[in-house]
């Protein structure tokens, strides 16, 4: 789960007098506070009411959570009782909360202490709300490699989930656990991606030949898997349950008759991401060079930097934060972090944009490079600030320097 | 599916390139082109004989066909004659070759006269006039052959004028051409709007098929003395478009002013003339930007190709413009473009910036930024090129012909099998 801060039209002449960079109000899709009271009404709020009605009907029923700090913060802010729904849902104890970056960001490939300082307040995050501490990884986008794995061990992680791809995984289940290559303590949960789309994507496909998808038939998928493999891993945006998917197409009865469905074959329980590394061993090292994710078809990293104008921006946004890191002044800080949200490089993807895609359905923008342009903008109020921020600590050393001044010595 | 026999057309147009004034003969020879090309037989019909031949279709002047009687003209504009006689629109508004003079209505009232027997005389199973100076034509034509007729709109009076000086009787032969058609085709999604809403015409009977353009490289060296200019370290910006009201000139202007705020070495470049061009001048000058400008006046082939070539950002801020071609040319020649959302072309481009021509702050932001950022710039000029390539006359033509057989389908018999003269029956009340 993730609301990302979507920057505000924000023109060249805005640079050096405002820095609200996220404070649109037009109750449009470029309104932050708009977009998570829509959300929240008609996906998570009910979601989460079939969810905990499933968890008291089934009590081994088990579901897991990895929720971007920034959609935490945003309900806080707006929406308090999709904070309150959770930390219902937390305290049934079938719910475990994984970790994630605070801002959903791509540092885990430019900025390695970047990296771990926002899995750090992420961490933190989830201790104030809910009073838990996580013990699975899950990277932004599903964003993986060997790398990253790596990282995620040194961090003290058990568990990491990774996209199934099948160029990763060749001839090999995703219904196993593996070892990352490099590792010894971690063991990588792989996404079934299959049988994930066919809710997150093909559930209301009417040209689908499995349309209408019930809940028995479902379960009779995944009962199939049993004897080849150990966990069957649906992973998929929670925004799947009533904002991609509709209340109409019927996902709410879907997912309030999975467990049911699921259950009727004797041999199959829930585990959540913990319980699963607990519970099976690895079979086989898994060995990831390059990234994968779970964006596109291509399920690489080509959604956020595959063109010049994403790149350009990532390049400034990195270099910024070498400067920026150093400098007293959080707010400037926080502002830089928000801005490496993931989300506002995909915006600027235009691989498929003539074909009106994917990434057009989930950008507020009027096209990919009215979205680089405003993002520049700020940049270049970011970096205003940045000389100001210098300017004001020279000036602050400058006057401790300075010896007080008595009157007895004049 | 068989393919079906296809419609034979009877297009009535009013000028044609390269003995053109304007966008309307562009459009028609692009069109009639593409028909042709898939097979669809053409007549095409225009007032004055011009020294004109295309290897595509056949051409038919109206001033030597015979003539209707003078009655018969009457009784059809019974509805507007009255105001005829204050009528003087001036000639390179309405697109009337400058060769030709005399009253406007006179001579779109000369050319219906002899739709008639030109529709008797040439076989069709379908008519299509392009704009009102064409439709009283198009309107005597069904009278006299009983086919279909399609009211092709490029630009209306309120386009043309602006929203409180329409001339009325322009007005009403628009909407007699609409209610007489069988199918209105409008050039876009916004001027579909305006024949329903300003001429109370139903929906369903409005069809929009764009514009397309025939795309070849430029291959144009760049203009010399913009050459020198930017190799001083400045910037283009290109206007490109006839100076009046509905161009927006006024809006470039104060985009200008903005941009100059932010980017001091940036030239504007203007090629068109028009109404507005002395009023855009001295705003120019009043702003004290007049170093910052440069006038061309009208360009077309070479010496635009020329200038497109040396341009860093091209601008259209109509403030209304049915289709508007002269983005896609900036396209072509890999300018990147910024349109107006009050521009037709704007509802199929996505390889274009977009703006409000009223907001001056969001075109120069823009503009700045194309200026300032080269990955920008490359990305919309690569992807902008790639995108007009697809924007062709053949997809025009293909919407066309499905209008075509729609329209078609209620006949059974052959048409014009016999005589033209069996026609004849259905113009008896003349």
């Amino acid at each position: 789960m993730h609301q990302p801060l979507r920057v505000r039209k924000y023109r060249i002449f805005d640079v050096g007098e405002r820095s609200d960079y996220f404070s649109d109000a037009s109750g449009t899709s470029l309104d932050n506070k708009f977009i998570i009271d829509k959300v929240s009404q008609k996906s998570y709020l009910p979601a989460n009411r079939v969810i905990l009605e499933n968890i008291k009907r089934n009590p081994n029923f088990k579901v897991s959570f990895s929720i971007s700090g920034l959609a935490l913060e945003q309900f806080e802010k707006f929406a308090p009782a999709v904070i309150q729904s959770f930390q219902e849902l937390v305290n049934t104890g079938n719910v475990e909360l994984l970790s994630e970056t605070y801002h959903h960001s791509l540092s885990s490939i430019y900025d390695r202490d970047e990296f771990e300082t926002q899995v750090k307040l992420h961490r933190r995050k989830l201790k104030d709300l809910f009073g838990v501490t996580p013990t699975i990884f899950r990277n932004t986008e599903l964003i993986y490699s060997n790398e990253i794995a790596k990282m995620a061990e040194e961090m003290g992680y058990r568990g990491i989930l990774a996209e199934g791809a099948d160029h990763v995984l060749g001839w090999r289940s995703p219904t196993f656990l593996y070892k990352p290559v490099g590792t010894e303590n971690i063991k990588a949960l792989l996404k079934h991606y299959k049988l994930s789309d066919d809710i997150a994507f093909r559930f209301s496909q009417r040209s689908w030949s499995e349309w209408p998808l019930t809940a028995d038939k479902f379960g009779g998928w995944v009962s199939a898997h049993n004897g080849n493999g150990h966990s069957v891993n649906l992973f998929m945006d929670y925004e799947t349950f009533g904002e991609h998917q509709w209340e109409d197409t019927g996902i709410f009865e879907f997912l309030r008759y999975l467990p049911e469905a699921i259950l009727a074959n004797p041999d199959n329980d829930f585990v959540t991401p913990s319980e699963a590394v607990e519970r099976y061993p690895t079979a086989g090292e898994l060995d990831v060079p390059n990234h994968t994710s779970w964006a596109d078809t291509e399920r690489d990293l080509s959604a956020w930097m595959s063109n010049d104008l994403q790149k350009q921006a990532l390049d400034t946004i990195y270099e910024l934060g070498k400067e920026i890191i150093h400098v007293d002044d959080p707010i400037l800080q926080e502002d830089w972090r928000r801005l490496q949200t993931s989300d506002h490089f995909y915006y600027m993807c235009t691989k498929f944009w003539n074909d009106g895609d994917v990434h057009k359905y989930f950008s507020p923008y009027e096209s990919p490079y009215e979205a680089f342009i405003a993002y520049m903008n700020v940049l270049q109020d970011m970096r205003l600030r940045l000389s100001l921020a210098k300017k004001r600590e020279e000036h602050g050393i400058s006057l401790t320097r300075l010896k007080p001044l008595r009157f007895s010595e004049m | 599916m068989a393919k079906q026999n296809l419609p034979s057309v009877l297009m009535f147009g009013w000028e044609f390139p390269p003995f053109n004034s304007g966008g309307l003969g562009v459009a028609c020879e692009g069109l009639s082109k593409a028909l042709a090309s898939s097979g669809v037989p053409l007549t095409f019909v225009l007032p004055f004989k011009i020294p004109i031949s295309v290897p595509w279709c056949k051409f038919v002047f109206a001033n030597e066909s015979d003539l209707v009687s003078e009655e018969r003209m009457k009784r059809l504009f019974a509805g507007y004659q009255s105001h005829s006689e204050n009528i003087s629109i001036k000639n390179t508004v309405t697109g009337l070759p400058e060769t030709i003079s005399g009253d406007l209505i006179e001579r779109v009232r000369a050319y219906a006269k002899k739709a008639g027997s030109i529709a008797e005389k040439n076989k069709h199973s379908i008519i299509h006039a392009h704009d009102w100076l064409t439709y009283p034509a198009g309107i005597l034509a069904k009278e006299a052959s009983g086919r279909p007729l399609i009211t092709h709109i490029h630009a209306t009076e309120f386009d043309r004028s602006g929203s409180d000086n329409i001339n009325s009787e322009i007005f009403h032969i628009e909407k007699a051409g609409f209610e007489k058609a069988d199918v209105v085709v409008a050039v876009s999604g916004r001027t579909r709007e305006k024949v329903i809403e300003k001429y109370g015409i139903h929906p369903n009977k409005v069809k929009v098929v764009y514009n397309g353009i025939d795309f070849s490289q430029n291959s144009a060296s760049i203009e010399q003395n913009l050459d020198k200019l930017k190799r001083g370290g400045n910037s283009i910006v290109l206007f490109v478009g006839r100076i009046t009201l509905q161009k927006g000139p006024d809006y470039f202007v104060s985009m200008a002013k903005k941009v100059l705020s932010c980017e001091p070495n940036t030239f504007f470049v203007v090629s068109g003339s028009g109404d507005m061009e002395e009023e855009m001048i001295r705003q120019v000058a009043r702003e004290g930007l007049s170093d910052k400008f440069i006038f061309c006046g009208f360009l077309r082939g070479d010496e635009l190709a020329r200038v497109y070539k040396a341009a860093d950002m091209f601008v259209m801020p109509s403030v209304s413009e049915p289709f508007g071609l002269v983005p896609l040319e900036a396209m072509i020649s890999e300018v990147p473009v910024l349109v107006s959302y009050e521009s037709g072309v704007s509802e199929i481009l996505s390889s274009a910036l977009k703006s409000h021509f009223w907001d001056i702050d969001d075109m120069a932001d823009k503009v700045i930024n194309v200026l300032r950022h080269k990955k920008l710039s490359t990305q919309l000029s690569k992807n902008g090129t790639e995108e007009v390539k697809t924007i062709h006359w053949k997809k025009a033509a293909e919407s066309l012909i499905e209008v075509y057989n729609s329209l078609n389908h209620g006949f059974s018999l052959p048409i014009f099998s016999s005589a033209p003269a069996s026609a004849s029956t259905q113009v008896s009340y003349f």
